[in-house]
């Protein structure tokens, strides 16, 4: 237990800053892929056949295609692909597209094509009659789509969002292969340097549990919420 | 582009090894799936906890977390060491099949035991009626059932594993993430091999995908 | 006029200061996982034989230098891509990674051998030093009754490395070999007795078995010379010329001064300069 102590001979606190750091890359990734995810399901649902396509293309590739390799590609051609274009207006330096970006940007990405899939099919379940009804009172598109689809959209959606969320917190412990500290990447640390991977490893699972459990009560909470009045 | 065509034999040399532990993964898993969803479909509360919290643990973590525990944790336990566990846990290979395994059986578990759960009573009812006994009824009527209701799930589920089997790269397996990964990391061409290795993966979902279209269209009642 | 004339001078002289200021900061790369070359202590700062000795040739060329930790396997992409202005970690001076990036003088070296747990089959092979760049009969014997000995063995390395490069060479045979992604992962693969034996700078394994107190034997030639390399030196990118000469006269001003020798015998125990 002393090898948890907070202090300078103890891991705890460097594990604690690591599950901050966790939550912060989980929170980024989720929020990209919710950007990502609004654009790419208007696409999917929307007439235009191209649109379709570029939005099936999107969440087959980034729910086909393992993490790991989603991460190399952006860490390995990241500060390339930004230097690049940086180049281009004249700046020769190194830009650091720092490992947080870098890991928030890939699991950004692959959380977003789930989402996608996610506000899509809540999109969809959503009683035809509201669009009806909708554009028979004549209220314009954009206007109705923001104060009645959504919002019950949103609604629906909740406990698969859950999903994803708990999905894309697991998946930042790959993030530890590009060098961010967070808690994966700190066991990894501290294992190798006080050559007791199965207790530290075993920690992580505890402090990924941890996570997890909060997460299920929080979601459960909002779920509450927002099912009032249903 | 050339690099694209030079890279393709490793790459595809390497898919083997990718099929190789998702195949046996899944076979095993689909066992450890089933009999912890018999115990959480039980009656015995004790074995109903362990199916609850082994599937809880086990989802609940990250598949990395679990393997790193199964090849480095385990490895450094003495006694583990002088066992005959050691026959599994010295090899990075079955290591890896081994956390495979019981993570895809957490999750299969869910899965089968949802399908269990929602099996119409009438059905259950009608076999009772008919002098069924309960080993009868389990082959014949629930798990034909259940595996049937499953098949969309468990065919995500099995793409879930194909995406998982990147992980042996972290304990120096060469599958296709892993021989990926170093060409990337040898010539700095990211791109064209991502390229490659993920049209590679995306293959490979697609057959899966279609498998068990087929098979949901085989087996429809 | 004369204010004109002042103004110019001015700017001038700003001019050469800030450009100074500029010229004089040098980033440098290094791993932090390879005592005793480079490392980290307890609360996580860099130590280590080639940090003391990096801001001992700053000071020769007067300049501001900051480390910036890399993993391995990025040691050489980070440099190209200018996260870093040099690599001091351990890196050997080979022909392969000259392709893509030049080298300094080399400060410092050591040979690589085979490392095994006590008792196993592969211990007690003959010792004496061999360096691959000779062809004569008695190192291709050696080479013939090591090939002979890893047949069907596992030998553990760290990835990207002079010691995978050997054993890949086909210059013993086929062993068969496993990478990590650090050399650490190789020690704790290696005692939990997942390899057979593994291979690598004999500082970093005796380094390991002090600190672990597990038995750790060499065993086997020590290695030089051929796909080891020439050394350990300073890694610079291609164009960066002006860089190199600087780097390369403080290495002669450190090795003159007896910096490097001092240097080495307090982390290596032996003077391993060059």
């Amino acid at each position: 237990m002393e090898l948890l102590a907070y202090g300078e001979t103890g891991w705890g606190d460097e594990l604690f800053f690591a599950t901050l750091m966790t939550l912060a890359v989980s929170s980024a990734a989720i929020i990209i892929g919710f950007f990502l995810a609004a654009i790419f399901a208007s696409f999917k649902l929307s007439k235009i056949k191209t649109l379709n396509l570029i939005g099936s293309f999107y969440t087959t590739i980034f729910r086909g295609v393992p993490e790991l390799l989603v991460i190399y590609l952006f860490f390995f051609g990241g500060s390339g692909a930004v230097m690049y274009v940086a180049r281009i207006f004249g700046y020769d330096g190194y830009i650091e597209v720092n490992a947080f970006l870098t890991g928030a940007i890939s699991i950004g990405i692959i959380s977003g094509a789930y989402s996608t899939e996610v506000f899509r099919g809540a999109v969809q379940s959503i009683d035809k009659g509201q669009f009806e009804a909708s554009e028979v009172l004549g209220i314009q598109k954009k206007i109705y789509y923001y104060k009645i689809i959504i919002p019950q959209m949103l609604r629906l959606a909740l406990p698969n969002i859950s999903n994803v969320w708990q999905i894309t917190l697991k998946d930042t412990s790959l993030i530890s292969v590009t060098g961010l500290v967070e808690i994966m990447r700190q066991s990894y640390i501290a294992a190798g340097y006080t050559r007791d991977p199965l207790f530290f490893y075993s920690f992580a699972a505890v402090l990924y549990l941890f996570l997890t459990f909060l997460s299920m009560k929080l979601f459960n909470k909002l779920e509450q919420h927002y099912n009032k009045g249903y | 582009m050339d690099l694209m065509i030079e890279s393709l034999p490793k790459l595809l040399n390497a898919t083997k090894l990718t099929i190789e532990l998702t195949l046996l993964s899944l076979f095993f898993g689909i066992f450890v799936g089933i009999f912890f969803a018999i115990l959480r479909t039980g009656k015995n509360k004790f074995f109903y906890y362990i199916a609850y919290y082994y599937s809880y643990i086990l989802r609940g973590t990250p598949l990395l977390v679990q393997v790193f525990v199964i090849y480095f944790g385990l490895g450094q336990v003495e006694w583990i060491r002088e066992s005959f566990l050691w026959i599994v846990l010295k090899e990075p290979y079955s290591c890896a099949i081994l956390a495979f395994t019981l993570n895809t059986g957490a999750y299969s578990s869910e899965i089968f035991r949802s399908a269990f759960d929602t099996i119409n009573e009438g059905i259950l009812e009608a076999a009772k009626g008919l002098g069924l006994n309960k080993i009868n009824t389990f082959f014949k009527i629930k798990l034909p059932i259940a595996i049937r209701q499953s098949l969309p799930a468990y065919g995500n589920e099995m793409i879930l594993m194909l995406k998982g089997t990147s992980l042996a790269s972290t304990v120096t397996l060469l599958d296709l993430t892993g021989v990926a990964k170093h060409i990337i990391s040898t010539t700095f061409r990211p791109v064209e091999v991502f390229i490659v290795a993920g049209s590679i993966y995306l293959i490979m979902t697609f057959i899966i995908h279609n498998f068990i279209k087929y098979l949901e269209k085989k087996y429809s009642y | 006029m004369i204010i004109f004339k002042k103004t110019i001078l001015t700017i001038f002289v700003s001019l050469l200061l800030t450009a100074n200021v500029f010229a004089d900061k040098i980033r440098i790369g290094t791993e932090g996982a390879y005592p005793p070359w480079n490392a980290k202590n307890e609360s996580g700062k860099l130590i280590g034989f080639e940090i003391e000795l990096a801001n001992i040739l700053c000071i020769y060329m007067g300049a501001e230098c900051t480390l910036v930790e890399q993993d391995w396997d990025g040691m050489i992409p980070g440099l190209r891509l200018k996260k870093y202005d040099a690599i001091m970690a351990g890196m050997s001076i080979t022909e392969e990674r000259m392709k893509t990036i030049n080298f300094s003088q080399g400060y410092a070296s050591d040979g690589a051998s085979l490392a095994v747990m006590k008792g196993s089959a592969l211990e007690g092979i003959d010792t004496s030093a061999i360096n691959l760049s000779n062809t004569d009969s008695a190192t291709k014997k050696i080479l013939i009754d090591l090939t002979t000995s890893l047949a069907g063995k596992t030998v553990c390395v760290q990835t990207a490395t002079i010691h995978q490069n050997f054993l890949e060479s086909g210059l013993v045979g086929k062993p068969t070999v496993r990478t990590y992604k650090t050399q650490d992962e190789v020690n704790l693969d290696l005692a939990a007795g997942r390899c057979d034996a593994g291979l690598a700078d004999i500082l970093a394994i005796t380094d390991f078995a002090e600190k672990s107190g597990k038995p750790v034997v060499l065993t086997g030639p020590v290695y030089s010379g051929g796909p080891f390399g020439a050394g350990v030196g300073v890694g610079i990118r291609k164009d960066d010329t002006d860089l190199l000469k600087r780097f390369n006269e403080a290495i002669d001003t450190a090795r003159e001064q007896g910096k490097i020798s001092e240097l080495a015998i307090k982390w290596f125990g032996f003077d391993a300069s060059m």
